[in-house]
C-alpha cells in the first residue's frame, strides 16, 4: 500500500520529501491509537490530514513534535524521518526536535505577556541576547504573520487584547520567528470566525514557499482550498495518501470516497 | 398534571427555596456576630492602653508602664525566620511534586502525608522541633528555632497551594511553551512561576498568618514569658552601619546573624502570660496586645488580598 501511496503522488511531479513515516504506531498507554502508518510528507508543501473525529489525525500531528513525550505512559514505534534524521531515536532530545519543527495549535493560546514577548520567546528559550536581531527577527516574523501593521504601535500590549484571529497570528509569528523546517497546525481556524479563517489561510498558502507545512482540519473545503496533498485516516489508519487534487476528483480507496462525499464522518 | 396542580407544586418548591435561604441567612449572622462581639470586646478593652508608649516597653510587673516591644520585636523576627525557611522549601516541593515527581505510590504517599500534616495539632510539632532543633541539632530556645518550628507548621500549606496554583494554569499554556523549544526548567521558570506567583503568595501568606498566632509549639520549645531585653541589633549603629570588619572574610557575620541565637518571647504568649495575671490592669494590656495581634494578622491578609489582585490583573485565560 505504501509504494501505491507514492506512485500516485509521483505521478504529476517529483517530489522531494521532507519527512518520511515508515511503519509507525503510537499507543496512549494500551490503547492503540495509530497503526502502521507509512507516507511522506513533500518539502515546501502544505499537508492535510483528514478524517473523521478520533480517527487519530492530532495524534499523529503531535507525533512530528514529540510533544506526546511531555505525558507518561505514550509510547511511539517505528521511524519518522525529518531529513534522514529519525526523531524518534533515543538518542534524539525531543527539545531539539521542537527546535526544528514548531507548531500552531487548535485554540489561540498566546502567553499573557505582552506581544512582542510572545514572539520572542522562541528566540530567548535559544540563548539570542542581541536586542537589534531580537528586535529584526520580531517584526519579520510578525510581518511574514501579517499581523506587523496592525500590533506594530503596541508591540509592548498585552496579546490579550487583540481579537481571536490576530492572537492565532501572533501563535504563527511565534511559531515562525525561529525558523523551523516544519510548522505543525493543529485545526488552527476552527476557534475562529469566517473572515479570521479567511486570513489564517492565505497566510498558510504564503508560508508554504518558505516551510513544509502539515494541517490537521476538520473542514474538507479547508483542506482542498490550501493543501497540495492530503493524508485520509480513518480508525488510527491511513487509508490514502495523494495529492489533493486526485483525492479529491478520483480517489482509489471507497472509504476516501464515502468521507469525501459526507457518508461517513 | 393540570395548570392548578403545577402551580401549587412549584410555589410549594419555592417556599423550600426561601426557607433555605432564610435559615442560611440566620446562621451567618450568628457566626458573623460572634465574632464582631469578640472583636468589639477586645478593642473596647484594648484601646485605651494602645499608646506609642505600649510599642516601646518591655514587660513589667506594673500594668500600667508594660509594654510588647519584645514582643512585637520576637514575633516579627520569628516570622522573617519563618518566611525565609517556608518559601524557598515549600515552593520547592510544591514545583517537585508538581512538575517533576512521577505518579507512583511514592508521590502518592508523599502526596497524602501532606495533606494530612496540615491538620496535624500544632503542639506536635512544639515536641518534634523541642527533640530535633533544641536538643538534636543544640539551636537552643531561640529565634531561630521558633522559626523553623513554625516553618514546619505552615509547609503543608504552602506545598498545597503552590501545588494547586501550578495546577490552574491551562495545559494549552505550558504546550506552547514545550512546542517552541523551551526546557522543562525554562517553561517552569518563564510561564508556570509567574503565572501561579499570585496564587503561591496568597499561600504563603495565609500560612504566615497561621503561623503569627501560634502559642503552643513555642511555649513547648521553650519561649520565654518575661523578657526585657531585644536581640543584638544586626547593625551598627553609626555609619557605615554594616557589621564590617578588617580581617577576612571583611564582614562579621556572627554579629549580623547574633539575633538568630537569641531568646524571645512572641505577641501571643505576652498575651497568655497577662490574661493569666490576677490583677485587672493586666487583662487590659491583653486585650491590647490582642488588638495589635489582630491588626498585624489582617493587615498580612491584607497585603495577600492585594497582591492576589495586582498580580493578577492582566494575566487571565
Amino acid at each position: 500500500m505504501v509504494d501505491n501511496f507514492l506512485d500516485n503522488s509521483l505521478k504529476s511531479e517529483t517530489i522531494q520529501p521532507k519527512v518520511e513515516v515508515k511503519n509507525f504506531n503510537f499507543y496512549y498507554g494500551d490503547f492503540h491509537a495509530i497503526k502502521n502508518i507509512n507516507f511522506i510528507i513533500p518539502q515546501q508543501k502544505v499537508t492535510a490530514l483528514i478524517g473523521p473525529s478520533g480517527c487519530g489525525k492530532t495524534t499523529l500531528l503531535r507525533c512530528f513534535n514529540r510533544l506526546h513525550d511531555l505525558y507518561p505512559n505514550n509510547r511511539y514505534d517505528g521511524e519518522i524521518r525529518i531529513d534522514s534524521l529519525n526523531i524518534l531515536s533515543p538518542q534524539v532530545d525531543p527539545i531539539e526536535v521542537r527546535m526544528r519543527v514548531s507548531m500552531v495549535f487548535q485554540k489561540p493560546n498566546p502567553f499573557p505577556k505582552s506581544i512582542y514577548e510572545n514572539v520572542v520567546y522562541g528566540l530567548r528559550v535559544r540563548g539570542e541576547k542581541n536586542r537589534n536581531i531580537l528586535d529584526e527577527k520580531v517584526e519579520k516574523a510578525l510581518q511574514d504573520a501579517a499581523l506587523w501593521d496592525e500590533v506594530k504601535d503596541r508591540l509592548h500590549k498585552s496579546a490579550y487584547d487583540l481579537s481571536g484571529g490576530q492572537q492565532q497570528r501572533l501563535c504563527i509569528a511565534r511559531a515562525l520567528v525561529t525558523e523551523p523546517e516544519v510548522i505543525l497546525l493543529d485545526e488552527p481556524t476552527s476557534a475562529l470566525d469566517p473572515i479570521a479563517t479567511n486570513s489564517i489561510e492565505e497566510l498558510i498558502s504564503q508560508l508554504q514557499k518558505k516551510v513544509t507545512m502539515i494541517i490537521v482540519t476538520h473542514s474538507m473545503q479547508q483542506a482542498a482550498r490550501i493543501s497540495d496533498y492530503i493524508a485520509f485516516m480513518y480508525l488510527g489508519e491511513m487509508i490514502e495518501f495523494g495529492e489533493t487534487k486526485t483525492i479529491f476528483s478520483n480517489p482509489s480507496e471507497q472509504k476516501t470516497q464515502d468521507y469525501i462525499s459526507g457518508r461517513i464522518g | 398534571m393540570s395548570q392548578e396542580n403545577l402551580v401549587t407544586e412549584i410555589s410549594k418548591r419555592k417556599l423550600i427555596d426561601r426557607c433555605f435561604a432564610i435559615v442560611s441567612l440566620l446562621i451567618i449572622f450568628v457566626a458573623i456576630f460572634i465574632l464582631l462581639a469578640l472583636t468589639l470586646q477586645i478593642l473596647i478593652e484594648g484601646l485605651p492602653r494602645l499608646t506609642p508608649q505600649f510599642f516601646i516597653s518591655f514587660p513589667s510587673r506594673k500594668a500600667e508602664q508594660a509594654g510588647i516591644l519584645s514582643a512585637w520585636v520576637g514575633t516579627s523576627l520569628v516570622m522573617l525566620v519563618t518566611a525565609a525557611a517556608a518559601i524557598p522549601i515549600g515552593v520547592a516541593s510544591g514545583i517537585y511534586l508538581e512538575e517533576y515527581a512521577r505518579q507512583n505510590w511514592l508521590s502518592a504517599i508523599i502526596e497524602i502525608n501532606v495533606t494530612n500534616l496540615a491538620g496535624v495539632p500544632s503542639i506536635i510539632y512544639g515536641l518534634l522541633a523541642l527533640g530535633l532543633f533544641v536538643y538534636q541539632f543544640q539551636l537552643g530556645q531561640s529565634v531561630l528555632t521558633a522559626g523553623l518550628t513554625l516553618a514546619l507548621l505552615i509547609l503543608p500549606v504552602v506545598i498545597v497551594t503552590t501545588r494547586e496554583a501550578i495546577r490552574a494554569i491551562p495545559i494549552s499554556l505550558r504546550e506552547a511553551s514545550f512546542a517552541v523549544g523551551a526546557s522543562k526548567w525554562q517553561t517552569i521558570w518563564d510561564h508556570i512561576l509567574p503565572y501561579s506567583f499570585g496564587s503561591i503568595l496568597t499561600g504563603i501568606i495565609i500560612g504566615l498568618a497561621r503561623a503569627i498566632g501560634q502559642t503552643a509549639p513555642l511555649i513547648t520549645i521553650g519561649a520565654l514569658t518575661f523578657i526585657a531585653f531585644l536581640p543584638e541589633s544586626p547593625l551598627n549603629s553609626s555609619f557605615p552601619y554594616l557589621p564590617l570588619q578588617i580581617t577576612f572574610p571583611f564582614f562579621n557575620f556572627q554579629q549580623f546573624f547574633a539575633w538568630l541565637n537569641a531568646p524571645f518571647t512572641v505577641l501571643p504568649i505576652q498575651m497568655f502570660t497577662w490574661v493569666s495575671r490576677p490583677e485587672q490592669a493586666f487583662k487590659a494590656n491583653a486585650a491590647a496586645a490582642g488588638t495589635v495581634l489582630l491588626a498585624m494578622t489582617l493587615g498580612v491578609n491584607g497585603i495577600a488580598i492585594y497582591l492576589r489582585y495586582r498580580l493578577r490583573q492582566g494575566i487571565k485565560w
